[in-house]
């Protein structure tokens, strides 16, 4: 399998503005947001990763740093091969039509005032492709594989008249029109309703085949990154701390957090009640991160290694990476 | 079970609006029994929100209660003075909302939100005594006490969603009514919020109404599980019931397209369609648009409750053949 996106050593760091008065009085200098921390991965053609961690994690920015709609502070990006870092913005813009994003939140995605078949053909227009009768001839018939039927009926309705599940899927045909192939997936489905989600997500594995994409699903939620991902990997703090496939993560997970992760995903069966108490605490301010592993004050196997030096990633199994310092003597 | 603590009988509320009336709950009947946990299942818009409010009778206008009873300790909450329900709120019947940041005000100090609290419900009680009671709840959630003098923005999303519920639980009442109570927060805090929640229950002996979409959530929590459709109640049973024997084919779906962490599905139950439009809902079966299994009947005629014993009851035509969900 070629690799599609390579990602290495990438950082981003948001400064945090200090008000003058603090600086003045209390001496604060300005200090910055570790937003994503020395992350690597890669990605094969046809793949689909998974993205997971909790809000404040990096997971989000990871998303939006691989299609540069925010630039990286450091670190090197890869699509096809070619360097990234490079790119003007004009390049960019161009390269968007093969790399595209779907957001949570459809109703904020879409213009009210433009109708569907306006917002899906929206992309066609700005990448110049094709006249305006083949452009409608290919949303149309975008629309009828994407589930939006009657597309006759549909391509003239306006976001507010349609249903939750009809709007997320305007927006993921508005990202599939140009036939990119890879997409990055940003919490599609948190804002859906319980039914709609289930559409969303078959229709997302269905697409994959059909239009032969590479996602990058970003979620919160590891019992739907269990259900359409190949590989996982875990954020915390703008840390991946654990990757690998998804047998390796959800049945021989090896990272405390991403155990306590997995401890705490409630289980849609009654029989399945969780029998201990989850570890306590929240995860931390990015501002100022817990020293060594950013984990050791919830870890309930923190040792005095953990305080000093980050744990580098390293392979435990094939494949399967977790930066962590037990079994490591 | 003895009698229950709370008793929901025939309820239907209206929303009338400029194209027609919005039946957004429908002859809705639920128990709550004494130190009893029941989750009120259903997608947005499905009137378990309303069904929520409604008992501690705030019903947003134009909305109107125009049928039912529901008895609390046998007596009717309908038909209270207004003065009545104001004791009732908090004293008996306490609500914790879905997003804590909105419903904490930012200006006050944790102090004053619990002072008002009980102040309220409490005229004649000291401060110092009101403050020692709010240490007391905080110290049981597992915040420490000197932070009752912080400001709500001090706090972690964890944190706030606790203060809610000591809020609500300051007045010592025997039914808390949870609206999406975990909706803003994240996995590993979630977990810590339902062991509070099943250790506070025992503590006080409370009796819980948790509101949500989440399945998960309600299979960890609950005793009992009332899944709501289109403003209707479409199934009633215990939580082994509704999960492993669903009788109702929405019930069935809606298990069945959650992914669940510990199985290998290859497919999600999918239900096409939208939910009902309540100003126009459907003939017959509100769900009969969207049903797998719809039958002739279903689009006809309403169907009544089948019961299959423990209380466990739904509104299905295939029950009346013998067929399952």
């Amino acid at each position: 399998m070629s690799t599609i996106i390579r990602v290495e050593s990438l950082v981003k760091e948001f400064p945090v503005h200090t008000s003058i008065l603090d600086f003045m009085l209390g001496g604060k200098r300005s200090e910055v947001v570790h937003a994503v921390d020395d992350v690597s991965f890669s990605i094969a053609r046809g793949e689909v990763l998974g993205l997971a961690g909790e809000s404040g994690s990096g997971k989000s920015t990871t998303g939006r740093l691989l299609l540069k709609l925010i630039e990286p502070t450091s670190g090197k990006i890869e699509y096809n091969g070619t360097d990234l870092s490079a790119h003007s913005q004009r390049e960019m813009e161009n390269l968007r039509e093969k790399m595209q994003i779907v957001f949570q939140d459809p109703n904020s995605s879409l213009s009210p005032r433009m109708s569907v078949g306006q917002a899906i053909g929206h992309p066609l227009k700005i990448h110049n492709l094709g006249g305006a009768a083949e452009r409608k001839e290919r949303v149309l018939d975008l629309m009828e594989k994407i589930g939006l039927t009657p597309a006759d009926f549909l391509y003239r309705k306006y976001p507010h008249q349609l249903s939750g599940g009809q709007c997320q899927r305007v927006v993921l045909a508005r990202a599939l029109v140009t036939n990119p192939d890879f997409i990055v997936a940003d919490e599609p489905i948190a804002m859906a309703d319980v039914s709609v989600r289930a559409l969303i997500l078959e229709l997302m594995k269905k697409l994959k085949k059909e239009f032969d994409l590479t996602y990058l699903f970003i979620t919160h939620d590891l019992a739907t990154a269990k259900y359409l991902c190949d590989r996982v990997a875990i954020m915390y703090l703008g840390r991946i701390i654990e990757i690998g496939s998804k047998e390796d993560i959800f049945l021989h997970p090896h990272h405390p957090y991403t155990k306590a992760l997995l401890d705490a995903v409630p289980i849609p069966d009654p029989d399945q009640r969780r029998k201990d108490e989850v570890a306590r605490g929240e995860i931390p301010s990015a501002i100022n991160p817990p020293g060594g592993c950013h984990f050791h004050p919830r870890c309930p196997h923190t040792m005095a290694a953990c305080k000093e030096g980050r744990p580098p990633l390293k392979e435990i199994a094939p494949n399967h990476l977790s930066a962590c310092l037990l079994d490591r003597a | 079970m003895a009698t229950p603590i709370l008793s929901i009988n025939n309820l239907s509320i209206d929303y009338p609006i400029s194209i027609g009336t919005v039946k957004a709950v429908e002859d809705v009947s639920i128990d709550l029994y004494e130190g009893e946990a029941l989750g009120l299942v259903g997608e947005s818009g499905c009137g378990k929100s309303t069904l929520g409010l409604s008992i501690l009778r705030i019903v947003r206008p134009p909305g109107k209660i125009v049928a039912g009873k529901m008895l609390y300790k046998s007596e009717d909450i309908l038909k209270m003075k207004e003065k009545e329900v104001l004791k009732l709120r908090g004293n008996n019947i306490a609500m914790v909302f879905q997003n804590p940041l909105t419903s904490l005000n930012p200006l006050m100090r944790l102090d004053r939100h619990f002072l008002e609290t009980i102040q309220r419900h409490d005229p004649g009680i000291q401060k110092q005594e009101a403050l020692e009671k709010a240490e007391d709840i905080l110290d049981k959630l597992g915040i420490e006490k000197q932070r009752l003098y912080e400001f709500p923005h001090q706090f972690s999303g964890g944190m706030r969603q606790r203060i809610m519920i000591g809020l609500g639980l300051i007045m010592n009442p025997d039914i808390i009514i949870a609206d999406e109570p975990t909706t803003s927060l994240d996995v590993i805090v979630e977990a810590g919020f339902v062991d509070l929640l099943n250790n506070l229950r025992k503590e006080f002996n409370l009796s819980i109404i948790l509101i949500t979409h989440n399945l998960g959530l309600v299979a960890e929590i609950v005793d009992r599980v009332a899944v709501m459709y289109g403003g209707q109640i479409m199934e009633i049973g215990t939580a082994d019931q509704i999960f492993h024997t669903p009788k109702h084919p929405y019930t069935h779906g809606l298990i069945t397209c959650v992914p669940n962490i510990k199985l290998d599905q290859e497919v999600l139950t999918t239900m096409e369609g939208n939910p009902p439009d309540l100003v126009n809902p459907p003939a017959g079966c509100r769900f009969s648009p969207r049903c797998p299994k719809v039958m002739e009947v279903c689009r006809e005629k309403a169907p009544g409750f089948t019961f299959f014993g423990d209380g466990h009851k739904a509104a299905c035509w295939l029950n009346d053949h013998g067929g399952t969900g």
